[in-house]
C-alpha cells in the first residue's frame, strides 16, 4: 500500500508528462487527480493504522540505490507515525489542489504539463517523507526542489517567473550545502547514513568532539547545524527566506501546495525526524529556536504593509514556520509537527481562497484594487474568513491548539533554554501583528467600497505612491502574466465594469474541505499529537531524551501566559478594524509619518538588495574578472600564447601552417618512439 | 580474431572500417551515403563486441581480465592488452558514445566526409587502445597517438579560428608528453620492464616517485584539464565540430583521470600523498573559479567546456582522497560527466546545426518552438547540476565523502561547487529556453528530427537509470579500488616504517 501511495503519482506524472501532448488536457487532469485520490485514501488508511492502530513501523527495502565502501545507500520506504501524518497532509492537500486546479487552470493551454509537475511534486515529497536514509531523504529535498523550480517558472514568458524560479532553486541550493556537509560529517561520524544505525549511534556521541573547519567542536552540534541549514533553506527562514516570496509568481494553486502546506515545511519534518540526532546537541536547539523566533518576528513585520495579496500570505507562511522551529528548538519536536499538521489546512485554504479571489478579480493580486468582495463571492468569503480565525488562532479553530502551545512551551522552555525567552517574546508580539494583517486583507478584500482601479492607474495614497519604491513587487501585481491576458482578451482590459463571479464548484469544494480541516483539526488531534495520546500515537517515532518534559512544563506557565496570545489577537484584530474599517485613511497617516519605517518594511528589510551587493554581483564581477584577466591575459599571455608567438616565427619558415603542427607534432612522437626502442635495444643486449 | 583476443578485436576493429572507407571510390551523394553508414555499423558493432567484452568479464575480481600478451619488438617490448574494473567502464564509455558522433555528423559534415569518418574510425581505436594497453610504451602511443586525428578533426573541420585552438591544443599537450616520455624510459631503466602489471608492484625511492609523479602530472593535468593549464579546453570545443566536442569531453579529457589512476596513485603513492595538498587546491581552484567564469560565458559551448572543466576538478579532487568512496565516485563521475556533456554538446549541435550560431543572447524562448528539445535539455542541466535521480548526483556525491574524509576544509569550498553549477546552468537554460520569441530567425525553428531524437532519447534514458541504479557501473569498480586503496595505504606504512630506522638511527 505504501508503495502504491508513492509511485501513484509518479506513474500520473509519467502518464501526464509523457502522453499528455497526445491524449488531451481532460484525460491528463482526470488521471492524475483520481490517482491522487487513490492515495489520499490509502494514507488515510495507513495513518489510522499506525498512529491508533498497533501496525509496527515498517520499512520495505525497494533495493540497493548504490554502495561504495562502506557507504551504503537504500531505496527504502519508511513507514511510522511521523511519516503517516506527513503522508496525510501531503496527499490531501496534493489531491485538493490538483482538483482545485481544474478549475483554476482551465483558460491555460499546457495544463498537462502543469498536472505532471504537481504530480512530480507529490512523488517527490512523498519520497522525502518516507525515506529510511539521509541520502534518499536527500533525493526527496531535491526533487521537491526541481518541480518548485519548474512550477514557480511555469508562465516562462514571464522575466520575472523565471527569475523567481532560479532564486528559489540556487537559494535552495544554498541551504542544501550545509544538508550535504551534515550528510557527510553524520557519516564520518557514524559510518551509516541509514536512520536505524545513526539514531541508535547517536547517544553515544553526545558530547563527542572533533576536529572540523580548523577547529575543535562538539561533533553533534556542528552536525546539527549543518543539517539545519538545509532546513533553513527549504523552509524560508530568517537569511535564507528571500526566495519564498518571489515564489509567488508561480499559479496560486502551486503557492498553496508548495510554498505553504508541504515544501517548505520538509525542514521542519527534518528536524523532526532526526530529533535523537538534535537531542544530542543543546546548543543546535537553542539556534533552532532563534532563527525561528527572528523569523516569525521578522516575517510577521514585513507581512504588516505588504499589497499583494498572495505576498501577505507568503510572509505569514514564513512567519508561521518559524513559529514551528520555534517548537521544535525548545524540544517539542510533536508541536512543530502539529502546527506543521493545522497549518497545512489553513494556509492551503487561504491560499486557495486568495486563488478564489485572483480568479474572481480576473488575475488581479493587488489588494488596493479590491474591496467589498464580500457580496460577489460569498463561499470565497466564509472560507477565508475560516482560515483567518484558525491562523490567528482564535478559541477551538486549529491554530488556536497548536500555534498558543508553542508560545507557552517557549515560556516554559525559558528555565533552560537562553534563546526560548527572545522566542516567546518576539512570537507573541507577532501573534498581534499575524492577527492585524490578517484582519487587513480581509478588510481590504471583501469589505469597504470597491475601488478597482484599471491596471497601471495609481490611486492617490501613499501606499500606491511609494510602490514604486518596490521594484520586484510592483511588477508582480502589474505585469499580467499570459494567462490573465486571455482573460483580459476575454472579459476586456478593465475590471470595473465587470462583477467580480464565484468559482465553479471543482474550486469551491476543496476550500469547503480544507475550511473544516481548519476548523476541527485541532480539536480533534490535540489529544494524539501533543497531549495525553502522545506515548501511544507516535510510539517512538519522535525521540525525547529521558529529561525534556517540555510537553508537560507547557501545562503550567499560568493564567497569564496562557491567555496573553488570546489578548495580542484580539488587539491586532482591532487595530485591523479601525485602521480599515472604522477609520480608512489612518493607515496612510501612519505609513506617511513614519516613511523611513514604512519603506524598511515595504522592502523586505531591504534583504534582495543587500544579497544582490554582496553575492550576486561579485559573482559576476569575479567570473569576468578571472576569465578576462585569468585565463586571458596570465595564463593564456604567459603560457601558450606568448610560447606560440615565438613558434610561429619558427614554423613559419619551415612548414606551410595548417598542417605543420601534425606532422610536427607526429614527428616529435616518432622521435620518442625511436628513443624508446633504442633503449631498450640498448637494454636488451646489457 | 586473427589470433588475437577479443580485446584486440574492439581495438582495432574499427581499423576494418577505415579500410573499407578508403576502398570507396568517387565524391557523389551514394558513395557518402555508402562511408556515412559503414563507420555507423562499423562504430555499432564494435559496441556490441565490448558488450561480450563486458560479459564476459567478472566484477567481482580486482584482477587484469581478457590478459593477452605477444612478444613485439624482440627484446622486451611487448604487446599486452587487459581490463579491469577499473578500465571496463571507460572501454564501454568510448564503444557507446562513437555510434552517437557518428549520427551526429550525418549531415552537419559536408565536405571530406570519408576523411571525417576515418579520422573517427582511427581515433576510435587509439582511445580504446589507450584504456587497454597493459605496456607502457603501448600506452604511450595510444595516448598521444590519439591526438593526431584529434588535430585533424578540429583543424579540419574546425570553426573559424581552428589553427589557433589546434595551436594551443599542441602546445599545452606536447609539453605534458615529453615530460612524460623522459619519465618512462626512467622508470624502465629503474624495473627492467615496461609491463604495467609488474610496474604495478615496483617501489620505487621517494625522491624519484617525485620525479615521475610530477612527469606524469604534467600530462595528466593538461589533458583533464586542471587549472591553471585548462585554456585550451574551450577554445578547443568552441572550435570542434559538435561530435569531435563529444569525444574531447566525453572521453579524451576521461584519459588524464585514467592515467592518475593507473600510474600515478599505485605506483607512487608517497609523492602522491605529497602533492595531495596541490592537488586539492588546485582542484578547489578550478570548481570555483571556472564555475565563475562559465557564469559569465556568452558561448554555449565555452559554458559547458567550463562546466567540464569544473566537474573534472571534483573528479582529481576525488581521486587523491584515496578513499574508496571519493575514488569510486571519480571514476563514475567521469563515466557520468562523459555521458551528460557529450549529451549537451550535442543539445548545442542540434541548435547549431539550425541557426549556425553558438551565441547564448541569439536564443530564447526556445520551449514554445521545440518542447522536446527543451524537455532533453532540461533532464542533461539537472544531470549537470547534479541533482540526485540524475547520473551527475552520485559521482559528485561520493567524491564530496571521500574529500570530507580527508580533509573539511576541501569537502567544504568543493561543496560550494554544487551552488554555483545550479547559478551557471540554470542562468544558461533560462537564456535559451525560457522567454519569449523575440528573434525573427528564431520563428520558424524546428523541433528534434527523427534522427536527433534517436540520438539523444537513449542518453537520457542512461542519465536517469544510472541516477537510479548507478551499481552496474560501481560494481566492477568495487573490488579494484578496494584494493588499490589497500595497496596504497600498505606502500604508505612500508615507507614510513622503513623511514623510522634511518631516522632513529641518524639521532
Amino acid at each position: 500500500m505504501i508503495v502504491a501511495i508513492v509511485f501513484l503519482p509518479l506513474l500520473g506524472f509519467l502518464i501526464a508528462g509523457l502522453f499528455g501532448r497526445f491524449i488531451g488536457a481532460r484525460p491528463s487532469e482526470a488521471v492524475t487527480t483520481s490517482l491522487l485520490f487513490v492515495s489520499v485514501l490509502f494514507s488515510w488508511i495507513i495513518f489510522l493504522q499506525v498512529g491508533f492502530g498497533t501496525a509496527e513501523t515498517n520499512v520495505p527495502v525497494l533495493g540497493n540505490w548504490f554502495t561504495s565502501g562502506t557507504l551504503k545507500v537504500d531505496w527504502a520506504l519508511r513507514v511510522d507515525t511521523l511519516t503517516a501524518v506527513m503522508l496525510v497532509v501531503v496527499t490531501t492537500v496534493s489531491a485538493l489542489v490538483h482538483l482545485y486546479s481544474i478549475g483554476y487552470m482551465h483558460e491555460d493551454p499546457s495544463r498537462p504539463r502543469f498536472f505532471a509537475y504537481l504530480s512530480l511534486f507529490t512523488f517527490a515529497m512523498l519520497m522525502l517523507v518516507t525515506a529510511d536514509n539521509l541520502v534518499q531523504m536527500f533525493f526527496g529535498w531535491e526533487g521537491v526542489g526541481l518541480a518548485s523550480y519548474l512550477l514557480i517558472g511555469f508562465w516562462y514568458e514571464k522575466p520575472s517567473a523565471n527569475a523567481a524560479a532560479i532564486k528559489a532553486f540556487v537559494v535552495n541550493r544554498v541551504g542544501d550545502f550545509g544538508f550535504a556537509l551534515g550528510i557527510f560529517l553524520v557519516f564520518v561520524l557514524t559510518n551509516s547514513v541509514a536512520f536505524e544505525t545513526i539514531f541508535a549511534a547517536a547517544p553515544g556521541l553526545a558530547g563527542k568532539q572533533i576536529h572540523v573547519f580548523g577547529i575543535n567542536a562538539d561533533a553533534m552540534t556542528i552536525a546539527c547545524l549543518l543539517l539545519f541549514m538545509g532546513a533553513m533553506g527549504k523552509s524560508a527562514q530568517f537569511l535564507l527566506h528571500t526566495w519564498l516570496p518571489d515564489a509567488m509568481e508561480g499559479p496560486t494553486p502551486v503557492s498553496a501546495l508548495i510554498h505553504a502546506a508541504t515544501m517548505v515545511t520538509a525542514g521542519v519534518f527534518m528536524v523532526a525526524r532526526l530529533s535523537p540526532l538534535f537531542e544530542q546537541a543543546p546548543e543546535a536547539l537553542a539556534f533552532v529556536t532563534f532563527i525561528g523566533a527572528t523569523t516569525a518576528f521578522f516575517a510577521a513585520t514585513v507581512g504588516l504593509v505588504q499589497n499583494d495579496i498572495k505576498r501577505v500570505i507568503a510572509y505569514s507562511t514564513c512567519s508561521q514556520l518559524g513559529y514551528m522551529f520555534v517548537g521544535l528548538g525548545v524540544g517539542g519536536y510533536s508541536l512543530g509537527i502539529f502546527h506543521l499538521f493545522t497549518h497545512a489546512f489553513f494556509k492551503a485554504l487561504l491560499f486557495l481562497g486568495a486563488g478564489s479571489v485572483i480568479h474572481a478579480m480576473h488575475h488581479e493580486q493587488d489588494m488596493r484594487r479590491m474591496g467589498g468582495l464580500r457580496k460577489d463571492i460569498p463561499i470565497t468569503f466564509w472560507a477565508m474568513i475560516v482560515g483567518t480565525l484558525a491562523l490567528t488562532g482564535f478559541p477551538l479553530t486549529a491554530g488556536n491548539f497548536s500555534k498558543d502551545a508553542i508560545i507557552d512551551a517557549a515560556f516554559a522552555a525559558g528555565a533552560h533554554q537562553s534563546t526560548a525567552v527572545y522566542a516567546f517574546i518576539l512570537t507573541t508580539i507577532a501573534v498581534a501583528f499575524t492577527s492585524f494583517y490578517s484582519w487587513r486583507l480581509i478588510f481590504m478584500t471583501f469589505f469597504g467600497e470597491r475601488h478597482l482601479v484599471p491596471a497601471g492607474h495609481e490611486a492617490p495614497s501613499a501606499e500606491t505612491s511609494d510602490a514604486a519604491q518596490q521594484h520586484d513587487e510592483g511588477k508582480s501585481a502589474r505585469a499580467s502574466d499570459p494567462h490573465s491576458a486571455h482573460a483580459h482578451d476575454d472579459h476586456g482590459h478593465d475590471a470595473r465594469g465587470h462583477v467580480p463571479h464565484e468559482s465553479p464548484w471543482v474550486m469551491l469544494i476543496p476550500l469547503i474541505v480544507l475550511s473544516i480541516g481548519a476548523l476541527f483539526a485541532g480539536i480533534v488531534f490535540a489529544g494524539p499529537f501533543i497531549g495525553h495520546g502522545y506515548e501511544e500515537f507516535w510510539k517512538g517515532s519522535l525521540y525525547q531524551s529521558p529529561n525534556n518534559h517540555i510537553l508537560h512544563e507547557l501545562h503550567d506557565v499560568g493564567i497569564i501566559v496562557e491567555y496573553l496570545p488570546l489578548l495580542m489577537m484580539a488587539g491586532g484584530a482591532l487595530v485591523a478594524w479601525y485602521m480599515y474599517i472604522r477609520a480608512p485613511g489612518t493607515a496612510d497617516a501612519v505609513a506617511r509619518t513614519n516613511p523611513l519605517l514604512y519603506r524598511f518594511l515595504l522592502n523586505k528589510w531591504y534583504f534582495d538588495e543587500l544579497y544582490d551587493l554582496i553575492f550576486v554581483r561579485p559573482a559576476f564581477w569575479l567570473g569576468r574578472l578571472f576569465w578576462r584577466g585569468g585565463d586571458g591575459r596570465i595564463i593564456d599571455g604567459l603560457g601558450p600564447d606568448g610560447v606560440a608567438a615565438r613558434v610561429i616565427d619558427v614554423t613559419n619558415r619551415v612548414v606551410r601552417l595548417q598542417t605543420g603542427y601534425v606532422y610536427h607534432y607526429a614527428f616529435a612522437m616518432l622521435i620518442g618512439v625511436a628513443v624508446i626502442i633504442t633503449w631498450y635495444l640498448v637494454g636488451g643486449h646489457r | 580474431m586473427f589470433g588475437f583476443g577479443i580485446l584486440s578485436g574492439v581495438v582495432f576493429l574499427p581499423l576494418v572500417g577505415v579500410i573499407f572507407i578508403l576502398i570507396l571510390r568517387g565524391e557523389d551523394e551514394a558513395t557518402l551515403r555508402n562511408a556515412r553508414w559503414a563507420a555507423l555499423s562499423t562504430t555499432i558493432i564494435v559496441f556490441l563486441l565490448s558488450l561480450v567484452v563486458w560479459a564476459r568479464f567478472d566484477p567481482s575480481s580486482a584482477a587484469f581480465q581478457l590478459v593477452e600478451e605477444k612478444n613485439w619488438f624482440g627484446a622486451g617490448l611487448i604487446y599486452k592488452m587487459g581490463v579491469d574494473g577499473m578500465s571496463l567502464p571507460f572501454v564501454i564509455l568510448t564503444t557507446f558514445l562513437m555510434p552517437f558522433c557518428i549520427l551526429a555528423s550525418w549531415e552537419s559534415i559536408t565536405y571530406r566526409v570519408k576523411e571525417y569518418m576515418i579520422a573517427f574510425l582511427v581515433l576510435e581505436t587509439l582511445m580504446v587502445g589507450v584504456f587497454c594497453a597493459l605496456d607502457l610504451v603501448l600506452f604511450y602511443l595510444f595516448f598521444e597517438g590519439g591526438l593526431i586525428p584529434m588535430f585533424l578533426i578540429i583543424g579540419v573541420w574546425g570553426g573559424k579560428r581552428r589553427i589557433y585552438a589546434s595551436f594551443k591544443f599542441f602546445l599545452y599537450t606536447l609539453l605534458g608528453s615529453l615530460l612524460m616520455l623522459v619519465a618512462i624510459m626512467a622508470m624502465y631503466v629503474q624495473a627492467g620492464t615496461t609491463d604495467i602489471t609488474v610496474l604495478l608492484h615496483t617501489n620505487y625511492p621517494v625522491t624519484m616517485q617525485k620525479w615521475l609523479w610530477f612527469a606524469f602530472f604534467a600530462s595528466f593535468a593538461v589533458k583533464m584539464p586542471m587549472w591553471p593549464v585548462h585554456t585550451w579546453l574551450p577554445d578547443a570545443h568552441v572550435e570542434a565540430p559538435t561530435a569531435g566536442s563529444v569525444i574531447l569531453a566525453g572521453i579524451l579529457l576521461k584519459m588524464g583521470g585514467y592515467g592518475f589512476l593507473r600510474f600515478s596513485l599505485p605506483m607512487f603513492p608517497d609523492a602522491s600523498t605529497y602533492f595531495a595538498p596541490l592537488v586539492y587546491a588546485l582542484s578547489i581552484i578550478a570548481i570555483i573559479y571556472t564555475s565563475l567564469v562559465a557564469l559569465v560565458q556568452e558561448d554555449m559551448k565555452k559554458l559547458i567546456a567550463y562546466s567540464s572543466v569544473a566537474h573534472m576538478g571534483f573528479v582529481t579532487m576525488g581521486l587523491f582522497t584515496m578513499t574508496e568512496q571519493g575514488v569510486q565516485g571519480a571514476i563514475f563521475l567521469m563515466i557520468s560527466h562523459g555521458l551528460v556533456s557529450g549529451a549537451l554538446f550535442l543539445c548545442v549541435g542540434v541548435v547549431y546545426d539550425r541557426m549556425h550560431t553558438r551565441e547564448i543572447a541569439a536564443y530564447g524562448g526556445l520551449v514554445q518552438r521545440m518542447p522536446l528539445y527543451a524537455v532533453a535539455f532540461m533532464i542533461f542541466t539537472m544531470a549537470n547540476v547534479g541533482l540526485p535521480g540524475t547520473s551527475g548526483f552520485v559521482g559528485e556525491f561520493l567524491t564530496l565523502v571521500g574529500a570530507f574524509q580527508a580533509n573539511t576544509w576541501v569537502a567544504f569550498f568543493a561543496t560550494t561547487g554544487v551552488i554555483l553549477s545550479a547559478c551557471y546552468a540554470l542562468y544558461l537554460y533560462r537564456r535559451i529556453i525560457f522567454g519569449v520569441i523575440e528573434k525573427p530567425s528564431l520563428q520558424g525553428i524546428l523541433d528534434l528530427s527523427p534522427r536527433e531524437v534517436a540520438i539523444l532519447a537513449p542518453l537520457v534514458l542512461l542519465t536517469i537509470y544510472y541516477g537510479v541504479r548507478p551499481q552496474q557501473v560501481l560494481d566492477p569498480t568495487a573490488a579494484p579500488v578496494e584494493q588499490l586503496v589497500k595497496n596504497f595505504e600498505a606502500a604508505l606504512s612500508t615507507t614510513r616504517t622503513a623511514a623510522l630506522p634511518t631516522t632513529q638511527a641518524q639521532r
